[in-house]
């Protein structure tokens, strides 16, 4: 089950409210798109769908949550460190298994990201640590993707590859949007969010760019 | 200005420093003291390497103890950084670093005897609370995001491999290695309690007046501690630990009725042993502290402010030497070396080079320990001044240097010599062995008397003094919302 219902969801910052209280129902397979201007409590309410699923769930912050010092290999393989065992992980850590290998390369092809499997996160470009942090949530293989701004510091192609990869690859997603255009053309549902409240929720066919300005 | 209460806070510790010198005893005591330097700066520039065949041996030495000591140390210390937010952990670290080297080394020789383990738990022991406290700081600055998004069901062994380790790594390597050279520093004093390093040819030197013998251990030593990132490579490393135990001699075998007899007799305060006479106890230790141990804090803590405001005299004084805003490339290549110079040499040396040539007491102490500290605070300040980019038209010479870098350098100058206040008061206590009267002269006499239960007392007073000071310094430090990083 992927799908999930949250209602009574609450953050205060400062003792300042700053999301809710709002309800959230998302089912399985619906792709839900958070629109809102900055501030408006989009990254607040990924968090806090974060917390409430538990953890199985990918998530992709906005700050992508790297380790710098890292290879993109072991950033990546980080998406499954559940998976095996402890002594396993030691090892890769050291020298990675040919099986992994493979299977981070092929999603790395898939990011147009090939040639960095061996360097540091620390060296990449905004764009490239973004693609990293999504082939990590690609790789932990959950049903269900909480990501915040995912695209932001790609270019117009890059945008649409990914997002068109995530929406493939995941059967539920719940992700924070500031293009509008994006929202409409990779997700099912589009959440408005104004002031800490849902101020539009529809079904993505039914809106036009002119339903969401408003809300900017 | 005179509100700002960093500047408040320096002219209090001023204050402090010049009413303690009224009471501290700073005189020149030998007859011919220029003389004997002049001969000392001989005997350098007239090195003679070939004059004892111990010299390999004890450099050889030097750098073993230093090696298996600290690698001993960095191990427990890491170990111990996992659960050091217990706060029983907290308590157990600051207490057995507040214990300087010497110290340890003075215990341990008292029942292991002349055996390498002395030596290398000497350096282990302090160096581990010291690697526990800062290698927990390192971890804790780590980025906790990446550990937060592990899928769930992460063990935690992996957790802290991948999420927390990569993270530190650099911080924790580089903090190890500055503390490889503070082992060698370490190492080589622990000749001075007759263990087979340095120390223990360069006394036996002075004492006969061999001042080519002792420039070349000085020299060799400054070139072992210079040339240490030729030297240390990472590939190397596990040659060097794996083989460094073979090198640490073999000393005596440890007689473990010593060891018994150490536990269960000498260190109980002499009354209790036998018959327990409670009565005698309170007449013992009032007689202790009386007649030890309030002299000795006496002395200790003037001696440290002293210390204290000239080490900062000093780094005030050095720092443009190596700042790029002042001077060109030759000067400041020549301070750089000259900054080397005091940081490389121990303030244990030092002070003993000073009271040879000097004679007894307080101020080749304070003179030591400012050159030594005060070279420190000046290299890491005037590295820092270097960062500093300064308006085009931004006037010269002392202007510059009052006007524009201290200014600018004075808080964290002041950070360095609060985090270091510490550490003189340590090293102020130690030097007391050298024949000064501070903490360490009645803990050596008490040895020397063979009264191990008074001086067992007195090094847990010199402890607790530590301590004080490093509470009170990261309360200062606090107060006045200053930074510091641990590599100091």
């Amino acid at each position: 089950m992927s799908g999930f219902d949250l209602t009574g969801l609450t953050a205060s910052f400062g003792g300042e409210r700053v999301i809710g209280p709002l309800s959230l129902h998302v089912q399985e397979g619906e792709r839900v798109a958070l629109v809102g201007r900055s501030g408006a409590g989009k990254s607040t309410l990924i968090s806090l769908i974060h917390q409430q699923v538990g953890r199985q769930s990918s998530l992709v912050p906005q700050n992508l949550g790297l380790v710098e010092a890292l290879p993109v290999f072991h950033n990546v393989y980080m998406g499954q460190l559940d998976a095996n065992a402890t002594w396993y992980n030691i090892v890769s850590l050291i020298r990675p298994f040919a099986r992994d290998t493979r299977a981070v390369k092929t999603l790395l092809d898939e990011l147009t990201l090939p040639e960095k499997v061996w360097v540091p996160a620390a060296s990449l470009s905004g764009g490239q640590r973004q693609r990293v942090a999504i082939a990590r949530a690609l790789y932990r293989n959950s049903e269900l993707l909480l990501a915040d701004e995912p695209v932001s510091a790609l270019d117009g192609p890059m945008a649409h590859l990914v997002m068109k990869l995530l929406s493939e690859r995941f059967r539920t997603s719940v992700v924070a949007l500031h293009d509008v255009e994006l929202a409409l053309a990779y997700c099912t549902r589009i959440v408005g969010i104004q002031d800490g409240q849902v101020a539009l929720d529809e079904p993505s066919e039914k809106l036009t760019p002119a339903d969401i300005t408003p809300l900017y | 200005m005179l509100m700002s209460p960093t500047v408040r806070t320096s002219l209090i510790f001023t204050a402090i420093a010049v009413v303690g010198l009224f009471f501290a005893d700073i005189a020149i005591t030998s007859a011919n003291p220029w003389k004997d330097l002049g001969r000392f700066f001989l005997g350098v520039v007239t090195p003679d390497f070939f004059s004892t065949e111990g010299l390999a041996t004890a450099l050889l030495r030097t750098v073993a103890f230093a090696f298996v000591g600290v690698a001993l140390g960095s191990v427990c210390g890491f170990l111990l950084a996992l659960i050091y937010r217990a706060y029983p952990i907290r308590i157990f670290c600051a207490f057995i670093r507040s214990i300087h080297e010497l110290f340890w080394a003075l215990i341990f020789l008292q029942f292991f005897g002349f055996h390498p383990l002395t030596g290398v738990l000497a350096i282990a022991i302090p160096y581990s609370g010291i690697f526990a406290k800062v290698y927990s700081e390192i971890l804790e600055e780590a980025d906790p995001e990446p550990g937060r998004l592990l899928p769930p069901g992460t063990s935690v062994i992996s957790a802290f491999l991948y999420a927390r380790i990569p993270d530190c790594w650099v911080q924790i390597r580089t903090y190890t290695a500055y503390r490889l050279e503070c082992g060698l520093r370490s190492s080589a004093i622990l000749g001075f309690v007759g263990l087979p390093t340095l120390g223990f040819y360069m006394e036996s030197a002075f004492s006969q007046g061999h001042y080519s013998e002792a420039g070349a251990m000085l020299i060799l030593f400054y070139v072992l501690i210079a040339t240490l990132p030729l030297w240390v490579k990472p590939k190397l490393l596990p040659v060097y630990l794996l083989g460094a135990p073979f090198f640490l001699g073999d000393g005596m075998p440890i007689i473990w009725g010593n060891v018994t007899r150490f536990f269960t007799q000498d260190i109980v305060p002499s009354p209790l042993r036998g018959e327990q006479d409670w009565a005698g106890m309170g007449t013992w230790l009032g007689d202790l502290f009386v007649n030890q141990a309030l002299p000795g804090i006496w002395n200790t803590v003037i001696l440290t402010q002293i210390a204290l405001v000239a080490t900062g005299i000093i780094a005030l004084l050095a720092f443009p030497l190596i700042s790029s805003h002042f001077g060109g490339p030759v000067r400041r290549t020549s301070g750089h070396v000259f900054l080397v110079i005091l940081r490389s040499t121990p303030e244990y040396i030092l002070a003993y080079i000073l009271l040879q040539l000097w004679g007894p007491s307080m101020l080749p102490a304070v003179v030591a320990l400012a050159l030594h500290n005060g070279g420190i605070i000046g290299h890491l300040i005037g590295r820092q001044s270097s960062t500093i980019a300064l308006r085009p038209d931004a006037p010269h010479g002392v202007n510059r240097y009052t006007y524009e870098l201290v200014p600018r350098v004075y808080r964290s100058f002041l950070a360095f010599l609060f985090y270091r206040w510490e550490i003189i008061m340590r090293e102020t206590a130690i030097l007391g062995i050298l024949g000064i009267y501070t903490l360490g002269f009645y803990v050596d006499s008490a040895i020397q008397n063979i009264q191990f239960d008074k001086a067992m007392v007195l090094i847990l007073i010199t402890a607790l003094l530590n301590i004080g000071v490093d509470i009170l310094g990261r309360f200062i430090r606090k107060k006045l919302a200053l930074q510091t990083m641990p590599t100091c």
